[in-house]
């Protein structure tokens, strides 16, 4: 693994937008891609992938109640492996038949050197405990979203 | 035993999905092989899998297949996931 994403709670400040204004789902997604493009991880380009990928695939990237994973495949507008969070001021429907409205858009950007990140079991351990994406929808600063991504990530999956 | 988890791109939410499959499967102490997969490499990834894992969204895009298609509408409920496998596989 080349380039590993960094952990979930290191995440820059750049790559941390709350309460931002989206009038829909791509919206969502570029505010997304804004801030991946901000902490370095793409080109603000990259956004447009992403939606595209949600046009040709549908909304499967709303994998939990209020949480998107935005993401497309790797590509020369991504420079490095990293995440995004956008919390939502007005939550936006995606489409998806069980998961809407959604609140929180985690922006994923991935080489070909790290296609399948380890990092990635990361995530599932955060949001593996249901009460994170709320939680995370409604702070107001970045430190307390990083907080909140410590404080999950340190405890044991459920199961685990 | 060989299990798919598939989405759009091969990366990210399909991974998820594995990762937690493979929670749920050793509580479930089921030996398992799961696999991620995009839509594109479906045909080959799932030719010899019993099951296949996905979102409501994707399961018009699988094709035709003799796995058995579990939909997961919440990647991170480790509840849902086990309860929907062991409806498939038991």
């Amino acid at each position: 693994m080349v380039d590993p994403l960094r952990p979930l709670h290191e995440l820059p400040d750049a790559a941390i937008a709350l309460h931002a204004v989206a009038d829909d789902w791509r919206d969502a997604i570029r505010a997304s891609a804004q801030a991946l493009a901000a902490a370095g991880f793409a080109e603000p380009e990259y956004g447009e992938r992403m939606i595209a990928l949600v046009e040709e695939f549908g909304p499967y990237i709303v994998i939990a109640p209020g949480l998107a994973l935005a993401h497309a495949r790797p590509g020369p507008d991504v420079h490095g492996a990293g995440l995004s969070i956008v919390t939502l001021a007005q939550p936006v429907a995606f489409g998806h038949s069980h998961n809407d409205p959604v609140s929180v858009v985690l922006g994923l950007a991935a080489t070909e050197n790290d296609q399948h990140v380890a990092s990635i079991a990361s995530l599932a351990n955060v949001f593996n405990d249901e009460s994170v994406i709320p939680a995370i929808a409604a702070a107001v600063t970045a430190d307390e979203v990083r907080a909140l991504l410590r404080r999950a990530s340190s405890q044991p999956a459920a199961g685990a | 035993m060989k299990i798919v988890a598939l989405c759009g791109a091969g990366i990210g939410t399909s991974e998820i999905l594995r990762v937690n499959a493979v929670r749920v499967l050793e509580r479930l102490d089921i030996d398992a092989e799961v696999t991620a997969s995009d839509v594109a490499g479906i045909g080959s990834a799932a030719a010899d899998a019993q099951v296949i894992l996905t979102s409501p969204g994707l399961v018009g895009a699988i094709g035709r297949t003799n796995a058995d298609i579990v939909v997961i509408d919440n990647y991170f409920d480790l509840e849902e996931i086990q309860q929907k496998l062991e409806t498939a596989v038991g």
